[in-house]
């Protein structure tokens, strides 16, 4: 083996000698314990996936009832200001922590972790299972306050003290919002024995040569945002128990001396914005916990579908590490107008718009990897490009929001909400579908319909741009969010609702679309093309499993061994137009300029 | 060629739809034309880079096509084009920022000669009080509020007895005059909120926080509640009343009866 240097990161071509023995994995002996509690990654990462999306569904279903009632005020008698609230609430929070946490980093981290690192399984797999089973627990303690006396919590996802556990708020003496803190609370234990198995096995259990340096930036991804999970999630944990607190023990973390439903309270000296503090050091991190395995994915699949590597490997991994750190001194901006002290504005108008730089530069990247490509519009390089516009979109209003002055008039009104939903919503989301699209032949074995892919892609693109692109300027105009009627009010003029209606059907629509992917999912497992091990012709690792499906232990039995980065496409002086990872130097005609 | 189109429609389309479309903000009534000034050229530069960033991607998308005998280009990194995007970012974020500071240095620093009124948000409407002659507020405690003193003003402070409690009319205040308003909550968040004044802050029970403004422009505003604070957030509405000095002072003189209120509680 030649020890040609590379020119990309400075090292010859190491494979170093094993240092770890290979594991003997448990064998399931049952069906029990082979597909239900399973100890396989790949089949963990379905569980997830699959019961994240049965719950997004629910979040799917609460946003159109929410819009009914947006678009037609006054139509729908069943929908109550109570209902809508807590319609928002479970909304908001299914969707940021059940849904998109859940799959990026239960899901496609389960599932595409060891495979692309070169693992037989996670390091710690019945912990890996008690993740999985603690995360459903979770949902169903959620999905129990429906059920409950009072109904779910109105609070808003943000679930803000002192309303929270009011009664002026729905669900907020009941069982509500109890419920809801313990289902977050279990989230957190669930998600802290997986996020600790992501983790360790990045570091621990890589195949041999398979530097921190050669991983794909969906590890990279990943990883980083399992790292600031781990570390923002305490903070939520904490701000859960100690207002569970509160409410049932009579303490005051967060209640001050106040005044309910015209008597005084028994509270005193607490501080409603130490919980905003508290939540918001958890939920900034949140959205980069969303965005990173997105940002991560999507290189992977702008990459592979245009035939090229990715532009500025060490910058897209540097731009994800300095992203994940600055986004733990940012989370004020969130509470410009919260009360605290102004000069808090200076420093975190600063941090959050320094933070625009190595966003930026990812952008740049992706963009400068399509030019001189060999662009293959496949739906998953559709849905990239989507990914694409919409974030653009939605982190160029965050500059808005971020920037603090300008945020005084915007804060608060449909314009963040149409800022992050279009950020943190629609664009995460379609690195999700193009990721569906782009691995299901390699959960399956077989292709999704590509005609029902294109209608869920252009259905969903350009609805969802119709759906938030414009929402912004009923922010503009000054439309506070989280009012379930407008109401005659002097300064939103009668168009706002006209606005309003067409938005409301064109979410009918791209929600009526998503039953269309569903139904494509399930399809394509018994009629869908057979795929093939390596459809795409990708070099990454988890494409030369040596079975498609890949079988327990993954690799059959030898370990892979891996020579080079993810992203060898249309290599100079190469055969193919890829060179898979395993492929050694000597085999290939252009190692010697190339790696 | 069709996803090429489409993401030109995308970029014309949106920049047309912020030019020609009806919603837009609401004429301005107070000082903080610098606050729209700041959006604006937001508006601009994050316009430019938008159209920009999409409009090359849609011709790379077509330029860059699959076809055959075409092949990419293997090129790792490019350091010089790199670090030149990144300056050029960090000058665009730069030139955002610092009017931004500017202006929000402006925003927290209150005029010495600004008059002070209190606005006190309460499930689900709007109180206001208003110092008397003395021109200073009382001290208020939350433990104190009753059906007879529904802002907590401690009778006990000699500042607070020709304090001027407003329980059922819309605020008034002179143009032209810089105006702290004191907020407070007594129950829950809340967020006293005129678009056309474009300052807003949250109230928040335990705590009293702060706007300024100087209001330009007679006229009535509707003031809205911006920060949930339960089921009757949406309807939680109040009015601000803009006139000139003679005005206010015939209208400050007939509330006479939040006086007397206060003065009785004592």
């Amino acid at each position: 083996m030649t020890t040609a240097s590379s020119p990309l990161n400075g090292f010859p071509d190491r494979v170093p000698p094993a240092e770890v023995e290979d594991v003997e994995l448990y064998h399931a002996k049952s069906w029990i314990t082979r597909w239900v509690f399973s100890q396989d990654a790949k089949i963990i990462g379905i569980q997830y996936a699959t019961t994240a999306t049965a719950i997004g569904l629910v979040a799917l279903v609460l946003s159109w009832l929410m819009r009914l009632q947006l678009g037609f005020p006054g139509t729908f008698d069943f929908i109550t200001p109570a209902e809508y609230y807590q319609f928002i609430t479970m909304h908001g929070m299914i969707m940021v922590v059940y849904l998109l946490t859940a799959l990026f980093l239960g899901g496609f981290g389960n599932y595409l972790i060891p495979l692309m690192v070169g693992a037989r399984d996670m390091v710690f797999p019945y912990m890996n299972m008690l993740s999985y089973w603690i995360y459903l627990l979770a949902v169903l303690v959620l999905v129990a306050s429906f059920f409950a006396p009072g109904g779910p919590t109105g609070a808003g996802w943000t679930l803000y003290p002192p309303q929270a556990i009011l009664s002026g708020t729905p669900g907020g003496t009941g069982s509500g919002i109890i419920l809801m803190l313990v289902s977050l609370i279990l989230f957190i234990i669930g998600f802290t024995m997986g996020g600790l198995n992501y983790v360790i096995t990045v570091l621990q259990a890589r195949a041999r040569g398979m530097t921190l340096m050669r991983m794909p930036l969906t590890v990279w991804g990943i990883f980083t945002a399992t790292v600031m999970a781990l570390l923002a999630f305490p903070a939520l944990f904490v701000s859960a128990v100690m207002m569970l607190f509160d409410m049932l023990l009579g303490t005051s973390f967060f209640m001050p001396a106040l005044v309910e439903m015209g008597e005084l309270a028994k509270h005193e000296g607490g501080s409603p914005l130490l919980f905003q503090h508290l939540f918001w050091f958890f939920g900034h991190p949140e959205v980069y916990i969303v965005a990173l395995p997105a940002f991560g994915i999507v290189s992977d699949l702008i990459s592979v579908h245009a035939r090229r590597n990715i532009f500025g490997y060490r910058m897209m991994v540097w731009a994800i590490v300095i992203i994940g750190a600055l986004s733990f001194i940012v989370w004020a901006h969130h509470m410009y107008v919260s009360g605290m002290n102004p000069w808090f504005g200076f420093f975190f108008a600063t941090t959050t718009l320094i933070i625009a730089v190595p966003t930026a530069i990812k952008v740049y990247n992706w963009l400068l990897t399509l030019w001189r490509g060999d662009i293959h519009l496949t739906v998953p390089m559709l849905f990239a490009l989507a990914f694409i516009v919409t974030f653009v979109n939605g982190g160029l209003t965050g500059l808005f929001l971020g920037n603090v002055v300008v945020d005084v008039p915007l804060s608060d009104t449909m314009f963040v909400v149409a800022h992050f939903h279009m950020v943190m919503g629609v664009a995460p989301i379609f690195v999700i579908f193009g990721a569906i699209y782009h691995w299901y032949p390699k959960i399956t074995g077989r292709m999704l319909n590509e005609a029902m892919g294109q209608i869920h892609f252009w259905v969903s693109f350009l609805g969802a741009y119709l759906i938030f692109f414009p929402m912004h300027y009923l922010g503009l105009i000054g439309v506070p969010r989280r009012y379930h009627e407008l109401g005659p009010t002097s300064f939103i003029p009668e168009s706002a609702a006209t606005l309003n209606a067409f938005i409301t059907i064109v979410a009918l629509i791209v929600g009526a679309a998503q039953m269309l992917f569903l139904f494509n999912l399930a399809w394509s497992i018994r009629h869908g093309r057979p795929s093939g091990p390596n459809p795409w012709r990708a070099a990454s690792l988890e494409w030369q499993t040596p079975e498609t499906p890949p079988g327990h232990g993954n690799w059959g039995d030898t370990l892979p061994v891996v020579h080079r980065w993810a992203y060898d496409y249309n290599v100079p002086g190469a055969a193919e137009d890829f060179i898979p990872q395993t492929v050694p130097p000597s085999d290939t005609a252009a190692t010697g300029e190339h790696r | 060629m069709i996803v090429a189109a489409v993401l030109v429609l995308v970029a014309v389309g949106s920049v047309a739809f912020h030019f020609l479309s009806p919603w837009w903000w609401t004429p301005i009534a107070s000082n903080w034309g610098y606050i729209d000034d700041t959006l604006i050229v937001t508006f601009w530069i994050t316009g430019i880079v938008f159209t920009a960033i999409i409009l090359f991607m849609a011709w790379c998308v077509w330029t860059y096509r699959a076809r055959p005998g075409h092949r990419a280009s293997f090129e790792p990194e490019n350091r010089r084009l790199e670090l030149w995007l990144t300056g050029a970012t960090t000058l665009g974020v730069a030139a955002l920022l610092a009017p931004g500071l500017i202006v929000w240095n402006q925003f927290i620093t209150v005029p010495a000669e600004a008059t002070e009124v209190e606005v006190v948000g309460r499930q689900w409407l709007w109180n206001y009080r208003l110092p008397g002659p003395d021109g200073v507020l009382g001290r208020v405690d939350v433990r104190l509020v009753g059906p007879e003193n529904p802002l907590g003003v401690d009778p006990n402070d000699p500042a607070g007895a020709d304090d001027i409690v407003v329980e059922n009319d819309d605020l008034h205040l002179p143009i032209g005059k810089p105006v702290r308003v004191r907020l407070r909550a007594i129950d829950v968040l809340h967020n006293f909120y005129v678009p056309e004044f474009r300052a807003k802050m949250d109230m928040v029970p335990g705590m009293v926080t702060y706007f300024w403004f100087t209001p330009t422009r007679t006229g009535q505003f509707t003031a809205v509640c911006a920060e949930l604070c339960g089921l009757g957030h949406a309807v939680m509405r109040g009015g601000v009343v803009i006139v000139e000095e003679e005005e206010y002072r015939a209208w400050l003189a007939a509330q006479a009866g939040g006086t007397r209120r206060v003065a009785a509680a004592r």
